[in-house]
């Protein structure tokens, strides 16, 4: 049953750990502007590409 | 039969070929920002959407971003400047799609200066860093302004950062709390299922002291702002909700520790930090608010930044800050005046509409005082100032103390409960330790301490700010914006309301206009509109709008043309001249009449033909609507407008309702208050800057507005003006909040009188507590959500059937 407190501790450090990485998004900025980048990442990056692309039809 | 197309960039309908690539475009301002962004490779803009474009306003005069380049105002505006990095963030109240992040994102493509712009769609702002030796701030704003996205400038609104800030505070404190609570809860339920009694020696002191460590976050950090409140209302001698809350708190944790401290028990902390963290949550819910509207708008975010004086014939921008009396100044067409000054040279064309509400253009002779706020039409004029900006007439105002202090929020009624509620609950306790005193006072301390743990003033809190919070979003569905959540309350008590006239209860959007006159044949109506499409000015585009397309091909092209600003349009085609415009401008002989409303006049060929009528439209639903309201409230209407719609007002709003012309902006706030000292709360809702002393003097001050990007005086709430027509359902839905916030209520007093009764009997145990507290707060949480689902459901009925 000993195995319980190293369980615990361990159980501790790691929960602790998604606090930081919570605390650390917030001060990040993460929580700021919820919906950008979910519009930013479907962009492409190749414009010029696709844009000749669409002279040359 | 030709065929008809829609703008490429903007959407509108196109009138002229102009086509570039193959594609149409309504003007060539839109063109050219269609060629700018092909140029660039850009074109990606126009696969996104369709018609994503902001019609371009055509070209602004060069000087119009002039103050930019002043080494002060530049200082005031960017974050961060070193000597080849500036960052900046502009608020871009036009930002409305996928396009428009698609573009912004990519400025550094057009411009090689910019290094990186990102856009914050929700804000409404985008952030750019730049290069200063390779662009200019003032180009910069100038390209954004090309394309479409002209950026409101103001030093004073940068008070964004710290409600960013304090934001991430309370999510923070949220984090703690409910990171705290859960581990607690976990730590502790070996405890409840094995009765208090864990074998393994040295288990439960562990668990013990890790809950003890877990929950010194909570009662320190989390809890503070609950705690600073409370002290904060005792300083002021007043028990606000905070207080109650705050002595629950302190008891749990003190016994608790004191319990783990001398090992007889584990103590009440998951139950205690639970509270905090569900009372955290619901804050923040109610706090919550619309980021993107402003609310606190004092004068000085009407005017512009900057303005260009002339002295000694030397042209020089200066920030409006530095103007200084007899001062010479440049107001160019388009622009506000800044200060009360004299008219030194030019035609001045004045618009005072921002100001006293006026419909009709004045124009203003050399020698003439012209008043801060009116807005040039026409060529450029000199004026001399007579008075600083902040001491002009229309800013007076603004030094009325009633801008200075915030607004008396009259007295929740959440807070007598919560006095009602420390009282009882304070001779409960007393009446219990009485009575355990003589029958077994080893139990006082525990029966004490309970009944004061198990209370639970947070289910009221709760109640309140869950369902507020809940009822502000439903309102703001239906394009109501309010400030915060205790503008619900405000509205519930309202008994006059007060409108101002143009702009309120008329619409600018779609002016009803009438002809006078000899009639016109098709040929000349297509004259008409073909020249009017021609012009910015904004009679032009309502006349525009207003003239049929005829069905036949427009076969005339306009050789000459040329307008002269604040007066008309003259209109050479290969064999008619055409003069639109004012009455001195439309050769006519027009007998003296008097013309209260806007009229353009029109001459073909030397012969005067007629007017156009152009008054205000009075809103869709407006007679419904004061239908509705005249059955419970008392309505008035305050108009700086002269009384030419004074027949019209009457037959609308009744008998009963005061109406009054002629009202100057100090003169409506004297109105609210005079109505206040008589025991009235009134609603006002208005536009303009007339309106906003009497916005800020009223109970609850509303503003309207045809497009939430538009500036809008202080207020309380901001209405779209579409959704004015639903006020009478507003005001129900606000009285209904009482009644949805007392079922909760009354919820949570039952849980307290369960929780209460179990405490001066002794039996209280955490156990019981852990168990109760979270299903009280998770209930009434409910309860408010769906109450005010309800009763939207009920008003939409309700709403339908009239």
């Amino acid at each position: 049953m000993s195995s319980l407190f190293i369980i615990l501790g361990v159980s501790i450090i790691i929960s602790i750990s998604f606090l930081l990485a919570f605390i650390w998004s917030v001060i990040n900025g993460q929580y700021d502007d919820h919906y950008t980048p979910s519009v930013r990442i479907l962009f492409e990056d190749d414009d010029n590409k696709l844009n000749n692309e669409q002279i040359s039809k | 039969m030709k065929e008809k197309y829609n703008c490429y960039h903007c959407g509108d309908l196109c009138i002229d070929n102009i086509i570039a690539d193959g594609n149409h475009f309504c003007c060539n301002g839109c063109k050219h920002v269609y060629l700018l962004l092909s140029e660039n490779g850009l074109c990606n803009y126009y696969q996104l959407n369709n018609t994503p474009g902001i019609k371009a306003k055509g070209k602004f005069t060069g000087e119009r971003f002039a103050y930019l380049d002043d080494e002060s105002v530049i200082s005031k505006i960017v974050l961060f400047k070193s000597s080849n990095h500036i960052n900046v963030t502009f608020s871009l109240p036009q930002i409305h799609c996928v396009s428009c992040i698609y573009l912004l994102e990519k400025l550094h493509l057009i411009e090689s200066g910019i290094i990186q712009s990102r856009v914050d769609f929700q804000q409404k702002s985008i952030f750019i860093s730049f290069n200063p030796q390779l662009i200019s701030l003032r180009k910069v704003v100038e390209l954004l302004s090309f394309i479409g996205y002209e950026p409101s400038i103001s030093m004073l609104e940068n008070s964004g950062a710290a409600d960013k800030s304090t934001n991430k505070k309370q999510l923070i404190q949220i984090g703690v709390a409910g990171f705290c609570f859960s581990n607690i809860m976990m730590l502790s339920f070996p405890e409840y299922f094995s009765k208090g009694f864990i074998e393994q020696p040295g288990l439960q002191q562990t668990f013990s002291w890790i809950i003890f460590v877990l929950s010194i976050p909570v009662f320190l950090y989390s809890a503070s702002s609950i705690f600073s409140n409370a002290i904060n209302g005792l300083t002021q001698k007043k028990i606000n909700i905070d207080v109650p809350i705050s002595l629950a708190i302190f008891i749990t944790f003190s016994r608790s520790y004191f319990e783990i401290f001398t090992h007889t028990g584990s103590g009440y902390l998951d139950s205690g930090t639970g509270i905090i963290f569900f009372m955290l949550i619901g804050r923040w819910f109610q706090n919550k608010s619309y980021d993107v509207l402003s609310f606190d708008r004092k004068y000085q975010s009407y005017f512009p930044l900057g303005i260009t004086i002339k002295n000694n014939g030397i042209e020089e921008n200066i920030p409006i800050s530095k103007l200084a009396i007899d001062d010479f100044i440049l107001v160019r067409n388009n622009d506000l005046i800044p200060a009360d000054s004299i008219l030194m040279e030019g035609v001045a064309n004045i618009d005072y509409s921002f100001v006293n509400g006026e419909n009709t253009l004045q124009k203003k002779n050399i020698g003439d005082l012209l008043y801060a706020g009116g807005k040039q039409f026409g060529t450029s004029i000199l004026l001399k100032t007579i008075k600083v900006p902040s001491q002009s007439y229309i800013t007076e105002l603004w030094n009325n103390s009633i801008f200075n202090k915030n607004k008396e929020t009259s007295e929740s009624f959440i807070h007598p409960w919560s006095k009602y509620f420390t009282v009882v609950l304070l001779s409960i306790a007393f009446l219990a330790t009485i009575y355990w005193q003589f029958t077994d006072s080893s139990k006082v301390l525990l029966v004490l301490t309970s009944v004061l743990i198990i209370a639970c003033p947070c289910s009221l809190l709760l109640s309140a700010t869950f369902t507020f919070g809940n009822m502000m979003r439903v309102i703001g569905k239906h394009h109501l914006f309010l400030k915060n959540a205790t503008v619900i309350e405000s509205l519930a008590k309202i008994t006059h309301v007060v409108f101002d006239k143009t702009g309120t209860i008329t619409t600018q959007e779609k002016p009803d206009i009438k002809y006078n006159g000899i009639p016109l044949s098709e040929i000349e109506n297509d004259l008409i509109k073909l020249t009017a499409s021609n012009s910015s000015h904004v009679l032009s585009r309502s006349l525009y709008h207003y003239l049929p397309l005829s069905p036949n091909n427009i076969s005339t092209s306009i050789v000459e043309y040329s307008e002269e600003a604040g007066k008309g349009i003259l209109a050479k085609t290969s064999d008619s001249v055409l003069r639109i415009g004012n009455s001195e401008f439309a050769v006519a002989d027009l007998l003296n009449h008097v013309f209260k409303s806007a009229a353009v006049h029109v001459e073909i060929n030397n012969n005067y033909k007629g007017y156009f009528d152009i008054s205000h439209h009075y809103r869709d639903g407006l007679n419904k609507m004061v239908a509705q309201l005249n059955k419970k409230y008392v309505l008035h209407i305050l108009s700086g407008d002269n009384d030419a719609e004074k027949q019209a007002l009457e037959n609308i709003f009744g008998n009963n309702t005061t109406i009054k012309f002629f009202v100057s902006p100090q003169g409506k706030l004297d109105y609210v208050k005079t109505l206040q000292q008589n025991g009235a709360n009134v609603l006002m809702i208005g536009d303009g800057l007339n309106d906003a002393g009497a916005l800020m003097q009223a109970n609850v001050g509303i503003a309207v507005s045809e497009n939430r990007a538009n500036f809008s005086p202080a207020s309380d709430a901001i209405i779209d003006g579409h959704a004015l027509k639903m006020l009478p359902l507003f005001l129900k839905y606000a009285r209904m909040g009482k009644v949805n916030i007392s079922i909760g209520f009354a919820v949570s007093i039952i849980y307290n009188i369960i929780g209460i009764s179990l405490a001066i009997q002794g039996k209280i145990l955490p156990v019981i507590a852990a168990i109760l507290m979270p299903i009280s707060s998770i209930t009434i949480v409910l309860i408010a959500f769906l109450t005010s689902i309800w009763s939207e459901k009920l008003l939409k009925i309700s709403f339908s059937k009239s």
